[in-house]
């Protein structure tokens, strides 16, 4: 692999920052792709469904009106199996620059985040996707946060588990 | 369990006072009364946060019987930054399903005016 490809993936890597003193959470990628169209990958359904979902689920888009004041429910299915779903309100649709949405999981339907995706033009066909999603209190954010943790065991973390299992 | 843990981790931090308690055993190990010092409030109440901190796993007590200074438990961070790089990872991952959905699409950059997609059959 050549330098120049290495520093383009290493500039290319998701950033999170979690707030120790507010319950938000910050997701912070960029693009190779111009604005218009990750805006597109964001809100067209067929596209959605092939990046969304939980990793080896298949996403079913029971309900997606992606337009400011419309809403969506979607599932994710192991094997067939739904295993969860989520739904939540178009906030507000402003195409190529923001999309606000509130999500909430069927399974903790108490819990909603209010989630605002920013698209920024960073020219040379490229894009920076900024995610902030709110949450009212550290429970709810660290549920978030821990969700998927059955779902995916990544090298190097076995540590992590052994650690937490201690507790 | 594990999530009860970072979940009282997480809630022992959302205290200012006990954040800077925190930062202040970042520092070094110190007593309550050293610890109470800077506040406008009681040993009791520093007790208190302490107690918080501790039942969270985040500080402990040394051996010293007598003074019983606290002492700031670092492992803790090290799961917590470990924990969220796993977060991290979901994340980077996904995003790069989506950048294989953007080299897929053609150029054609014009958001589709679109009719809400209702899969009646799906819900049940």
């Amino acid at each position: 692999m050549s330098t120049n490809a290495t520093n383009e993936a290493r500039t290319r890597e998701t950033t999170i920052e979690a707030d120790p003193s507010l319950p938000t959470i910050r997701i912070i990628r960029d693009f190779d792709a111009p604005r218009e169209k990750v805006f597109r990958a964001w809100i067209e359904p067929e596209l959605v469904a092939q990046w969304l979902g939980p990793k080896s689920t298949t996403m079913r888009i029971d309900q997606w009106d992606a337009r400011t004041g419309g809403n969506y429910r979607y599932a994710a299915l192991q094997d067939g199996e739904e295993i969860a779903a989520f739904y939540g309100s178009f906030h507000e649709v402003r195409p190529n620059e923001r999309l606000v949405q509130t999500f909430t999981w069927e399974g903790m339907p108490d819990g909603v985040s209010l989630d605002t995706m920013t698209f920024e033009d960073l020219g040379d066909g490229r894009t920076r996707t900024i995610g902030l999603s709110v949450v009212d209190n550290f429970e709810a954010r660290d549920a978030i946060m821990a969700s998927g943790m059955e779902v995916g065991v990544y090298e190097g973390y076995e540590k992590l588990d052994a650690l937490l299992a201690q507790s | 369990m594990s999530e009860d843990r970072l979940s009282r981790v997480f809630a022992a931090l959302a205290d200012p006072t006990r954040r800077d308690i925190v930062a202040r055993l970042a520092v070094g190990d110190a007593t309550v009364s050293q610890l109470a010092a800077p506040y406008d409030v009681s040993i009791q109440a520093v007790s208190k946060h302490l107690k918080v901190l501790e039942d969270a796993g985040l500080v402990s007590r040394s051996q010293d019987a007598q003074r019983r200074p606290r002492h700031l438990e670092a492992e803790v961070f090290d799961m917590m930054t470990a924990w969220i790089e796993r977060y991290r990872r979901q994340a980077e991952d996904r995003y790069r399903r989506l950048d294989a959905v953007l080299a897929s699409m053609d150029d054609d950059t014009k958001p589709k005016i679109r009719e809400p997609t209702i899969n009646k059959g799906a819900a049940s």
